[in-house]
């Protein structure tokens, strides 16, 4: 590589001294105010966004509880007092207590844990089948992809309640098996998300580019492609989380998903049923928490589609 | 086809300036744009008058602020804009601040718009008569009848073939020009005392660019309206207005009436535009173009000197002292320039170009690097249903094509969309695979497709991509591209490849700094930098140029071509450099090959490609480049019609449905020979050479010296 040449020559007609090209960028650039980058152009951009401040908070509330909840939940989930069962939210129990007298919020706090170790894993297994299976179907192109996509049509094609409910009532039901459940229901959708994007962005140059250097299919996929079908893959696998919330809660209300006497919400709104005239905290504040989770979720998710787009919302 | 007159021109002028009040009036207008980096200041204190009879052209570089301009001046900003302050009238009635229900009124009647894409400017779902007899309806008040019967009357005006079943057929059933053309009649329907052009050509072909230009040129002599025109060609605009208002970083620097400003600019701004278009018309091949070093800066507060200045070449103590405002030289010509008495006029300039190109010799030209033989790319057509018509269709995109490059030297491929060339180029890298035919790199023969190349036969080609933005992935750093490349093809461990990729970036004038930065924090120009050091990050033999040009500003080009020629003056590397602009092509290369639908139509040499006998074809290409200069008259050869599918089998001549000079059936049925005109030039057309050379050489005689 020899020096380099100097491309730009000074204006049109050879005149007197004209800044070296890299000097007159700095200047120009000084003149700009340059926005942010990184980590701090997503706060500012979040902090426009109160909703999504809002959700993002609560989400992280429950995430830290997921961590330290046993740590900090006022009673034994498990600790039965049937001198005080059913007893309405007062001081002591904030929620009340259920039928064995066992503290509902600590049974909440406790839960936690468990929603996010179930629908994180299911989700996560989901996410990462599913934009492999994506990547490669997008890329490869032809029967493979065809034969794929129509797999997941027949996946698709039944209400993923349904599915999980004949899936789990053969295969049993174990904590193993809901994660695997939830894992065969998400992958196609998020396979169709990852598929859609690389389909787009297999077309542009860079990849041409990539190619023309001798990479490796997998560097091609794994690195180039996959990168740019991060943001809606983010949403989608955000969004996805919030349903697989709602899919264990509701398995376990059927009695298919987890099974007593962990203190899984989803259960205890079904164990709440029968005192729901007599005492309806019982049920109330489960389904309350699982709402509040799921909408913090969803508001999270909106806005994050906007505030990690590379280049974000043009400047001019 | 008529051509631009210059005597019709000064009469509307100077009627236009006499006693009637100017149609668009706009006094100190500034416009802000709410951003993430905070308020841009996007236009600033802009006032001009247009007169009914008379054009108005606006140029300037992309980001100088000449559609927010026009856009604000008619109430069509974007949801954040704003305008700060200043007053727009049209025809005496104020324009800001005036409710959306009486702009209503105004807008398709009083005022009209014609913008850059014609597709997403037309309702796809409605048919062309029915979209034109909406605004007779609407501003005219005609009824449903009278009003499909002025739509016709409007296809007629802007010369529409066969307008009857233009008015049945929807947006998608029309070619790019004619849907421009319904654009322009759309906006003529209610006669509006203001026309403004966006562009309006130039998503266009050429060859479609020039018959649209001629429309319009026809249509301004007979029409009752003042025109605005925006664009960033100067040939265009020398072909069309008759004022030129040139704007820099929002701000009007220079306005005069075309000759004036084209003959004797008095803003450094101006002068350097005209100097960075490479022009066929002034030289035949200068080694290096003039260029505008560094780039329009975004202002987010009020400047308090010469926006130019950082740029200029002339600037002294004074421009950075105080912010210059317009002042009138001559009658009728403003410039906010505090020197321009000792500005040089463009042909000086020229001279001095010459001077600076002598030092640069030709390369020596030497062997072959890449040969291609017979090279036919043709795919199978997406219609894969069971049910569809037709059994299996094959796309031609490529028809037998074979090439040459040699060592140290350019081949410049020029056609319009969906003559091939760029498919020939992919073909070639291995990105696509070749049908038939042999590609040879050095001697080896090339395996079709890229993944069954050797490593050495991939370090020696390399490419440069059309689409800055695209061809630099947005989630890496932009040096990463370049280093991956050296670690890959030129074998060096990581950090040596990040180092070497460091002062590759300052061998195509970026700073080194830049090597983590994002794509999108870079502009256009500089993305397309990057590539090219991406591309000659290995020391390749041959580098493919596919149109790295077509999407940059004029300034931005210049440099670029510079750069390219400096790598090639350095390095010995060979170019086969892809365009649809006759000019750059004509300045890079040293052998020129005109593709026509995926056909080979004329090859040789630069200088004899460029002079008669031409193939028709060329012929037409050339005739359609728009000229800088207001007093050039080409000999306008007009194409009718689009490139023909490529999906149809043909017979004889490629060309023969559009070509100026048919012969006759021997045209349609026989294939052409490929005649030897003198040297290395072949002319594939049924005339010879020498019946070519005659009819043309009376033609030309009058634009080419």
């Amino acid at each position: 590589m020899s020096s380099s040449s100097e491309p730009v020559v000074a204006a049109s007609t050879g005149a007197q001294g004209s800044l070296s090209s890299t000097s007159m960028q700095h200047e120009l650039a000084a003149l700009d105010a340059r926005p942010a980058h990184g980590w701090r152009l997503y706060w500012r951009r979040m902090r426009s966004r109160p909703a999504t401040l809002v959700g993002t908070g609560i989400f992280c509330v429950f995430l830290l509880l997921a961590v330290i909840g046993p740590y900090i939940a006022p009673y034994d989930y498990a600790a039965q007092n049937l001198s005080e069962a059913l007893a309405p939210p007062s001081m002591s129990h904030p929620f009340g207590t259920d039928r064995f007298g066992r503290d509902i919020m600590s049974r909440i706090i406790v839960g936690t844990r468990q929603v996010f170790l179930l629908g994180g894993t299911g989700t996560a297994l989901a996410a990462m089948l599913g934009a492999s299976i994506g990547l490669f179907s997008a890329y490869k192109g032809g029967w493979l992809d065809e034969g794929a996509m129509r797999i997941f049509d027949v996946i698709l094609a039944f209400p993923s309640l349904l599915l999980a409910l004949v899936l789990l009532s053969t295969v049993g039901s174990s904590n193993m098996n809901l994660v695997a459940v939830t894992a065969i229901i998400y992958t196609p959708m998020i396979a169709r998300v990852v598929r859609s994007v690389v389909l787009d962005v297999k077309t542009r140059e860079f990849v041409q580019a990539a190619r023309m250097r001798g990479e490796r299919r997998s560097y091609i996929l794994f690195r180039e492609i996959l990168p740019n079908a991060a943001p809606p893959l983010l949403v989608e696998v955000s969004m996805r989380f919030s349903y697989s919330i709602f899919l264990i809660a509701s398995l376990g209300f059927l009695g298919l998903g987890v099974q007593p006497p962990s203190p899984d919400w989803g259960l205890q709104i079904n164990e709440g049923r029968d005192f729901f005239s007599i005492a309806p905290w019982v049920l109330l504040f489960p389904a309350c928490t699982i709402a509040l989770l799921v909408i913090a979720t969803n508001l999270m998710t909106d806005g994050l589609r906007t505030v990690i787009q590379p280049g974000g919302e043009s400047t001019t | 086809m008529n051509s631009p007159n210059p005597a019709t021109r000064s009469r509307g002028t100077a009627e236009a300036e006499g006693t009637a009040p100017p149609v668009l009036e706009v006094e100190g207008l500034s416009v802000d744009y709410a951003t993430e980096g905070g308020r841009l200041l996007a236009v600033r204190d802009v006032s001009l008058s247009v007169f009914r009879h008379q054009s108005l052209g606006l140029v300037g570089e992309s980001g100088s602020g000449k559609s927010t301009l026009a856009m604000a001046a008619i109430g069509f900003l974007s949801a954040n804009g704003r305008v700060r302050d200043g007053s727009v009238r049209l025809n005496g009635t104020e324009l800001i601040g005036m409710p959306k229900k009486r702009m209503r009124q105004i807008w398709g009647a009083q005022l009209a718009v014609v913008s850059q894409h014609p597709l997403s400017a037309l309702n796809p779902s409605m048919t062309i008569g029915k979209q034109l007899a909406e605004v007779g309806q609407l501003h005219l008040g005609l009824s449903g009848k009278a009003s499909l019967e002025h739509a016709k009357s409007m296809l007629d005006k802007v010369a529409m073939p066969d307008p009857e079943s233009v008015m049945r057929r929807y947006p998608h059933q029309l070619s790019g020009g004619m849907r421009q053309r319904c654009c322009i009649a759309m906006a003529l329907t209610a006669s509006p005392s203001l026309l403004v052009l966006d562009e309006p050509t130039t998503a266009l072909d050429v060859t479609t660019q020039a018959v649209v230009l001629d429309l319009i040129a026809d249509l301004k002599t007979d029409m009752d309206s003042a025109i605005v025109y925006i664009t960033h060609d100067l040939g265009v605009v020398a072909r069309i207005c008759d004022r030129v208002g040139v704007m820099y970083a929002g701000e009007l620097v220079e306005q005069g009436a075309l000759t004036d400003l084209f003959r004797q600019p008095q803003h450094p701004y101006t002068l350097a535009l005209l100097g960075c278009v490479p022009d066929r018309q002034r030289s035949l091949r200068n080694c290096r173009l003039a260029t505008i070093p560094g780039s329009i800066p975004h202002l987010y507060q009020e400047p308090q000197q010469c926006v130019f200045t950082p740029r200029c070449g002339f600037s002294s103590v004074e421009c950075a002292d105080a912010h210059p405002r317009l002042a009138e030289t001559n009658p009728g010509h403003t410039t906010s320039c505090l020197h321009w008495q000792i500005l040089p006029s463009p042909n000086e300039c020229l001279i001095q170009q010459e001077e600076d190109s002598r030092e640069c010799g030709l390369a020596t030209s030497g062997d072959a690097v890449l040969e291609a033989d017979n090279v036919y790319v043709r795919f199978k057509s997406h219609a894969k249903s069971p049910f569809a018509r037709r059994g299996k269709q094959w796309v031609r995109a490529v028809e037998g094509v074979s090439i040459e490059a040699t060592r140290g030297r350019t081949l410049g491929v020029v056609g319009e969309s969906g003559s091939g060339k760029t498919t020939l180029a992919s073909a070639l890298c291995g990105l696509v695979e070749v049908s038939s035919g042999s590609v040879r790199l050095l001697d080896e023969e090339l395996a079709p497709s890229v993944a069954h190349r050797s490593r050495g036969q991939l370090r020696r080609m390399q490419m440069v991509f059309q689409n800055p933005e695209a061809s630099l992935n947005p989630t890496r750093p932009i040096g990463h591209a370049v280093s991956r490349s050296l670690q890959l093809l030129g074998g060096l461990s990581r950090r040596q490849a990040e180092e070497q990729a460091r002062h590759l970036l300052t061998s195509v004038s970026l700073p080194a700094e830049y090597y983590g930065r994002r794509p999108h924090e870079l502009s256009g120009g500089e993305q397309q930098r990057v590539a090219i050091a991406r591309a000659f990050s290995a020391a390749p033999d041959l580098v493919f140029c596919d149109e790295p040009l077509s999407s940059l500003d004029v300034s931005i080009q210049g440099s670029l071509m510079n750069l390219l020629t400096d790598l090639q003056l350095e390095r010995g590397t060979s170019y086969v450099f892809i365009s649809h602009d006759l000019s750059a092509v004509q300045h890079l290369s040293h052998h020129i090959l005109v593709l026509y639908a995926g056909v080979l139509m004329e090859t040789g040499p630069t200088e004899s490609v460029l002079e008669p006998p031409f193939h028709p074809y060329t012929e037409a290409l050339l005739s359609a480049v728009p000229i800088a200069d207001p007093d050039f008259e080409g000999a306008p050869i007009r194409l009718e019609g689009s490139v023909p599918s490529a999906l149809e089998d043909w017979t004889g001549c490629r060309f023969h449905s559009r070509c100026p000079r048919r012969i006759g059936d021997i045209c349609i049925e026989e294939r052409p020979p490929l005649n030897r005109a003198e040297g290395e030039h072949w002319i594939k057309c049924h005339w010879s050479p020498a019946a070519l050379l005659e009819r043309q050489q009376n033609f030309w005689k009058g634009g080419e010296q």
